[in-house]
């Protein structure tokens, strides 16, 4: 759960600073810069927790000092696209050991997502990130024709019962389930979530920083709820509209759970 | 045309093989030409509670590597007509099973028989995955209690996303719940979920209740599949379950501790 709250953390919230470069001639109150360095990077082969657990506990017990906070970069390139990986899980346990994820190479759609939830960004693979193109250095502003392609809706609805195991995403809408959502499934949505139906999993509504995104639900049961971020999870929500209809939405950084 | 139905549960020890041992054994009896084919590769079992284990000459392994014809390795059973055993090899192991030995073993398969009925092993690797692959409908075997329902639950999962229909887009698997092993005396003392909660979770529809019963063990070590046991719960309880899967509509029984009254006491009802 620590991994939700470093996610949370991170969604950076720019103040004013004073004692910077930039301040002396603008109103910036930062500025970024471009750097190398040289990070760790966790090969993953496979992913489940017992042996990762147990690999982990070797590798650092034969060099115990060595992992002091230390940043690495978890690289999917060699892990099977579908091996579901469950990012908070993983970075508990990295940090148990000393380790910090603080981003993901490679890896398939679904594993990204995951790692998004958990707050990983992701890295371009291996072979392009070596080396970044310089921009053309004589056109001050270059002027380029994108198409963008935009969907009438992105909405998803799902008919099914989503079983323990799934994970279903909405990106860029909203996600309606019209039937049970199982004890270890995971349902995600940019938009909100609506279950006509009990939910018993995970259910993350705003993944991308909606702040306005709400959960509806016909019976809540869950093993979690989280919008953009902010969560509680199943023992926070067995109070009095446990097994009621609910409605859950932010007020500041406060995840509110209420009657429908 | 011929019907596909894999036994499958995710959980081990559940009564997968027993309840394909009668639900084989049930089509049959009812004139449907049935094999039973044994997917637990390296630790077979269906031969053993139907009895035919030395009888055993070639198994599904040996058909899938051209080692032998399907005629060879198919055992007769000598008390119910047009039924069949497919039996698992003991000394190979789950690799042995490929998709492409499978589909062709099944296909040559459906052209004489109207059901094949596809022991899973436990588990959600490779050979539940073969076992679950071409099948048309599922029997989803479930103990009463919170991790076998969970483990149907995932299998379910897999079944909706992981077989050929499903990657063909077409009409999705047929899936039935059996609750086996269910004890109502242990279900009133809260120890075991209920029919209830175990088809809220799962909400699928109800094949049947199969009661806790003596009579699966001693049919077991007679080499005898339960439901020839006509007097026996669990026995009718599978015979139930068969008339359901061939469109009847039954009412559920053997779902209440029994109060045993003073006649059955006497004629030591079971
Ligand atoms: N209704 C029942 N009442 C009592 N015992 C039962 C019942 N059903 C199954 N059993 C017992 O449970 C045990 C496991 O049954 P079975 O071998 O059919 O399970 P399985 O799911 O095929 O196991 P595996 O996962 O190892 O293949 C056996 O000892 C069997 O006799
Ligand atoms: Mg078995």
């Amino acid at each position: 759960m620590s991994q939700l709250e470093l996610f949370r953390k991170n969604k950076i919230k720019l103040g004013p600073m004073q004692d910077t470069e930039a301040a002396l001639d603008s109103e910036a109150c930062f500025k970024l810069k471009g750097s190398r360095v040289t990070m760790t990077i966790l090969e993953l082969y496979r992913y489940d927790y017992k042996s990762f657990n147990d690999t982990l506990s070797s590798t650092v017990s034969s060099a115990p000092d060595f992992f002091q906070q230390t940043p690495v970069i978890l690289s999917l390139e060699k892990c099977p696209a579908d091996n579901f990986i469950d990012f908070i899980e993983l970075g508990e346990l990295c940090r148990e050991y000393g380790m910090i994820p603080v981003a993901v190479r490679g890896g398939s759609e679904e594993q990204l997502l995951s790692a998004n939830v958990a707050g990983l960004p992701s890295l371009p693979p291996a072979s392009i990130s070596t080396r970044s193109p310089e921009p053309a250095p004589d056109t001050a502003v270059a002027v380029r024709e994108v198409e963008i392609e935009v969907p009438i809706s992105a909405n998803k609805v799902i008919t099914t019962p989503v079983r323990s195991g799934q994970q279903i995403y909405a990106p860029g809408g909203d996600l309606v389930v019209l039937a049970p959502v199982s004890a270890g499934a995971e349902i995600l949505a940019d938009g909100n979530i609506h279950v006509y139906a009990p939910l018993r999993g995970r259910a993350l509504a705003g993944v991308k920083g909606d702040d306005s995104a709400r959960i509806f639900c016909q019976s809540l049961e869950a093993e979690l709820i989280s919008i953009s971020g902010n969560y509680k999870v199943n023992e926070d929500l067995q109070g009095s509209l446990w097994k009621q209809a609910i409605k859950a939405e932010l007020e500041g950084d406060q995840l509110i759970i209420s009657p429908l | 045309m011929a019907e596909i139905i894999v036994v499958t549960s995710g959980k081990g020890g559940v009564g997968k093989t027993t309840t394909s041992a009668a639900i084989g054994t049930g089509l049959a009896l009812k004139g449907h030409k049935t094999a039973i084919i044994d997917f637990d590769v390296g630790l077979r079992n269906l031969d053993l509670i139907m009895g035919c284990e030395r009888r055993v000459v070639y198994d599904f392994v040996n058909v899938i590597n051209g080692e032998a014809n399907l005629n060879q390795a198919l055992i007769k059973d000598k008390r119910v007509e047009n039924l069949s055993i497919l039996p698992a090899s003991q000394t190979r192991d789950k690799d042995a099973l490929t998709q492409e030995g499978v589909q062709k073993v099944l296909d040559e398969m459906k052209k004489t028989y109207d059901y094949i009925i596809c022991d899973s092993p436990a588990g959600i690797e490779k050979g539940a995955h073969m076992a679950m692959y071409f099948a048309d409908q599922a029997v989803v075997v479930t103990n009463p209690e919170v991790s076998s329902v969970r483990d149907s639950d995932r299998i379910l999962g897999i079944l909706q996303s992981k077989t050929l229909r499903a990657e063909k887009g077409e009409e999705p698997v047929k899936e039935h719940l059996l609750l086996t092993r269910y004890s109502p005396e242990r279900v009133e003392r809260g120890e075991m979920l209920s029919v209830k909660d175990v088809e809220e979770i799962l909400s699928i529809p109800l094949l049947g209740v199969i009661p806790e019963s003596k009579a699966v063990l001693s049919a077991s070590n007679q080499g005898q599949p339960v439901i020839l046991d006509d007097e026996s719960d669990a026995g009718q309880a599978y015979d139930d379950a068969v008339r359901r899967l061939l469109g009847e509509d039954i009412e559920h029984r053997f779902l209440s501790a029994s109060k045993k009254g003073l006649l059955s006491r006497m004629f030591g009802g079971r």
